[in-house]
């Protein structure tokens, strides 16, 4: 049962470090800022969020994981608000959309 | 078990300094801010990860007290990007 | 009545981050509480007696769960967009208009579509959602609004209005 619960947890741990990576290399190989925040914010908050249930898993009922099972709705809301925040800021900062871009209606919007 | 751990550890440290390269080498001032948001959502990995190798539970409120100061660090450098009060 | 209901949310919460049950903590607890509420108060939700009705939970737990598929539908798709040689991407913004009333639903609703395949959301003017798409699929108005918001908005509208 123990050794159970050390496995769950190990797997848990290990999908969310691959979340992880796979947010790192999209900073890295994404050409503009908007779609490098986009694809860092989703894979990095459930990289995160996963090695957070994996804690709970590790430490059962206790104060430990009761502190892990309040840090994923803080680390969900703070992750999408300063996403939202940030994107926006870049738009009204004057970054292009890149020359791909086919629609933008946010141009009127703000006028 | 604790081996695998500690290679996990190391991966989620090391994926931090991707970061750091996108904060240096970044072409524009919000490539920059990217990189510190992101950065500041890793380290709360790496403290879940400590916390559960030495088994002490304060590290965890270590990471919560990160996101927290991490959230409201980039909205304030988020609201200097837009030039407005912070009110609107 | 807000400011009770934000008080007793606040001293659940301190009781849980702090974890033991000696006097001097829950003094300190409800002297931090008190605080938080006397300024923060004004800025809660306005109609607390929905917070007692448990079919909103029902729906809650519903909605969690389509949440957490669509997120995990999100993640396959930004796996597969990093790691194709070619990145297909075909970025843009566009506008959907929402028929969700009050502040609280539209905070949940523009926090849902960041997290789903592909979208982001820019800006809430009036009742109209700008979001970025990394990959616009369609221009007609009526497929895409579908598209982002049709998973989301009826749960939403059962929840909180």
């Amino acid at each position: 049962m123990n050794n159970m619960k050390e496995i769950i947890s190990i797997v848990f741990i290990t999908v969310g470090v691959l979340f992880n990576l796979l947010g790192c290399i999209g900073i890295l190989r994404l050409p503009d800022t908007y779609n490098r925040l986009q694809a860092a914010t989703k894979a990095v908050t459930l990289g995160c969020c996963s090695i957070l249930v994996g804690v709970i898993f590790h430490f059962g009922l206790s104060d430990a994981a009761t502190k892990a099972f309040i840090a994923i709705p803080i680390l969900f809301f703070g992750s999408t608000v300063a996403a939202h925040a940030l994107i926006r800021g870049t738009y009204h900062f004057g970054i292009t959309l890149g020359d791909k871009c086919v629609k933008d209606d946010y141009k009127e919007a703000i006028k | 078990m604790s081996q695998f751990l500690n290679i996990l550890l190391y991966v989620q440290i090391s994926l931090s300094t991707i970061c750091l390269y996108r904060i240096i080498r970044g072409p524009s001032i919000p490539d920059r801010m990217v990189g510190v948001d992101i950065f500041g959502i890793l380290v709360v990995g790496v403290c879940a990860i400590i916390s559960i190798q030495t088994g002490r539970s304060f590290i965890l409120d270590i990471g919560i007290a990160w996101i927290i100061l991490s959230f409201i660090g980039t909205l304030t450098l988020a609201k200097y990007l837009t030039g407005k009060k912070l009110n609107e | 009545m807000k400011y009770l209901t934000l008080f007793i949310l606040s001293m659940i919460l301190w009781l849980m981050l702090t974890f033991e049950f000696t006097a001097a903590n829950l003094i300190a607890g409800a002297v931090a509480s008190l605080i938080c509420s006397l300024f923060f108060g004004r800025l809660f939700v306005s109609n607390v007696g929905k917070l007692l009705q448990p079919r909103r939970y029902y729906w809650f737990v519903i909605y969690l769960f389509v949440f957490l598929w669509e997120c995990i539908k999100a993640n396959v798709d930004v796996a597969y967009r990093v790691l194709h040689p070619a990145m297909p991407i075909r970025p843009g913004i566009v506008k959907v208009r929402t028929s969700l009333k009050s502040d609280m639903a539209k905070m949940l609703l523009a926090n849902s579509i960041t997290m789903t395949p592909g979208t982001i959301s820019v800006d809430i003017i009036d009742d109209c959602l700008y979001i970025h798409w990394i990959y616009v699929r369609s221009e007609d108005p009526a497929v895409y609004t579908a598209m982002i918001t049709g998973a989301f908005e009826k749960y939403i509208k059962k929840i909180i209005e």
